[in-house]
């Protein structure tokens, strides 16, 4: 597989998504994208004593969900790429625990979901294992409480915050399969200098601009060759933003760009600006977007991964928040 | 809160701006005066607590003040265990940080997020995390204050 342009790769035998796994919460159920899920929780806890034993279980469920629709046992997946929001990975790393696999922990932060794929692809495509399974999680108290503040204290956020989603999506990704990952772009850090973590979808637009650009121009592709192009977490500011930069740079069609944070919440539903974390594009491009190159809405779709690179330690010493932005664009045919 | 600026290059900070035109603005005027009626409201849920407590236990307006914050506290703790603190403190934002309220708050929340991390490492030493701030500088501006209170008496006399 050569390197196209810069930073992009074309795969040249289909691998494809075989099955998915989707697990939400509550706010998640009352959104309008709710038949996208497998699976809806109506209790935060899940049963479990600790937020970040509740998000394990997301993950294990999303994970389990993926190959009991593939009709495979956890023996039958050789390899797990996949990462979340907590502290050293643990929610993956205790997760893959029971699978037995191989695993690889990664981190970009809210685009996860998207490196995961994009390297799963790429294993399966170079024969290294005969399919691998990829994915990511959060769990909006477990980074609330990780990242700000205790979950019952009073503070008040500003009207351009996100809400962290609680939910876990998993792909399985196979050869012969559709929708077929066709190229994949893997991004560069873009630091424009932003210091507000409430705010992190305006410091990943510049990232996701970075890259939807190089993507089409290593391609050599415009805008209009995509049914949609979906950005991770965005969430309503970051959109606008990254759009504006877009029509700047000479891309029009605009409008066929969606976020995954903006898509996945009602504006009344007391999100401020839209959803983020690393379950936001997992459920969003495993459950809506695959959902549709299924259901042949679109043929061809864009998946932006973006991630906000910082730590609740360097917003503390005052560094400004580095975006990334990963890409694979997904077709609906198997060949 | 302004960033600090002494490290950005011309264009960071031109980005800075041009990104604050997205930004939905944070609705002060609203905020101030939901703020005002909020935090007017539980000092004078507090007037009237002090009041029962005069006419109940006999007690001059000054006795009375420790139970009042005591049980301003009990209801804030309640309210957070029940988990609809929060939701007050989004809706009226200083309103609720400001009186004694906010402070139980900020001790409870904390106690009750950290308790899955054991009673001592966790609860106890962790519910000072948002309050901690709040002592350190409140100890020491009172220690400047009264400083400045005995100097001037020495200078007067």
């Amino acid at each position: 597989m050569p390197r196209a342009g810069h930073q992009s790769y074309v795969f040249d035998t289909p691998v494809g998504i075989r099955t998915t796994g989707v697990v939400g919460g509550i706010k998640e159920a009352e959104g309008p994208l709710a038949e996208h899920f497998d699976r809806l929780h109506s209790d935060m806890s899940m049963g479990q004593k600790t937020w970040e034993k509740a998000e394990r279980l997301l993950l294990k469920e999303a994970m389990d969900l993926a190959i009991r629709k593939a009709e495979l046992q956890k023996e039958d997946i050789p390899l797990y790429i996949g990462g979340d929001l907590m502290n050293q990975l643990t929610t993956t790393s205790f997760s893959a625990r029971t699978l037995g696999s191989m695993y690889l922990g990664i981190y970009s932060a809210c685009g996860t979901t998207v490196q995961g794929l994009l390297l799963a692809a790429m294993l399966v495509e170079l024969g290294a294992v005969e399919r691998a399974m990829t994915g990511a999680v959060s769990h909006t108290y477990a980074a609330e409480k990780l990242y700000r503040f205790p979950n019952e204290y009073g503070a008040q956020k500003p009207p351009y915050a996100q809400r962290t989603v609680t939910g876990a999506g998993v792909a399985l990704v196979e050869p012969g399969f559709w929708p077929r990952v066709e190229a994949a772009t893997i991004g560069r850090v873009v630091d424009t200098g932003l210091k507000d973590p409430f705010d992190m979808g305006s410091a990943e637009a510049p990232a996701a601009v970075a890259t939807i650009t190089a993507h089409l121009r290593d391609l050599d592709r415009s805008l209009e060759d995509y049914d949609l192009v979906l950005t991770g977490d965005l969430a309503s500011v970051g959109l606008a933003f990254a759009k504006q930069m877009l029509r700047e740079q000479g891309h029009r069609e605009t409008d066929r760009v969606e976020d995954c944070g903006v898509l996945l919440y009602r504006a009344d539903q007391g999100v401020f600006a839209g959803g983020s974390g690393a379950g936001c594009s997992a459920v969003v491009m495993y459950g809506y977007a695959v959902n549709q190159l299924r259901r042949g809405r679109y043929r061809r779709v864009l998946l932006c991964g973006t991630g906000a690179l910082h730590s609740p330690l360097s917003v503390k010493q005052g560094d400004s928040i580095p975006g990334i932005c990963h890409a694979v664009s997904l077709v609906a045919d198997s060949a | 809160m302004k960033p600090k600026d002494s490290k950005s290059t011309p264009v960071q900070r031109a980005y800075r701006e041009r990104v604050s035109t997205f930004r939905r603005a944070v609705p002060v005027g609203r905020n101030s005066l939901r703020s005002f009626f909020a935090g007017g409201g539980v000092c004078l849920l507090g007037q009237v607590i002090q009041g029962l407590w005069m006419r109940l236990l006999h007690m001059d307006p000054e006795t009375a003040s420790n139970p009042t914050v005591a049980t301003l506290v009990v209801l804030s703790v309640l309210a957070t265990g029940l988990g609809v603190y929060d939701r007050f403190g989004q809706w009226a934002g200083a309103g609720s940080a400001v009186p004694v309220t906010g402070f139980a708050n900020s001790m409870a929340s904390a106690a009750m997020e950290h308790r899955s991390e054991g009673w001592v490492l966790g609860t106890a030493s962790q519910m000072f995390k948002l309050a901690g701030p709040v002592i350190a500088f409140g100890v020491t501006a009172a220690f400047v204050v009264s400083l400045v209170k005995a100097l001037w008496a020495i200078w007067a006399s």
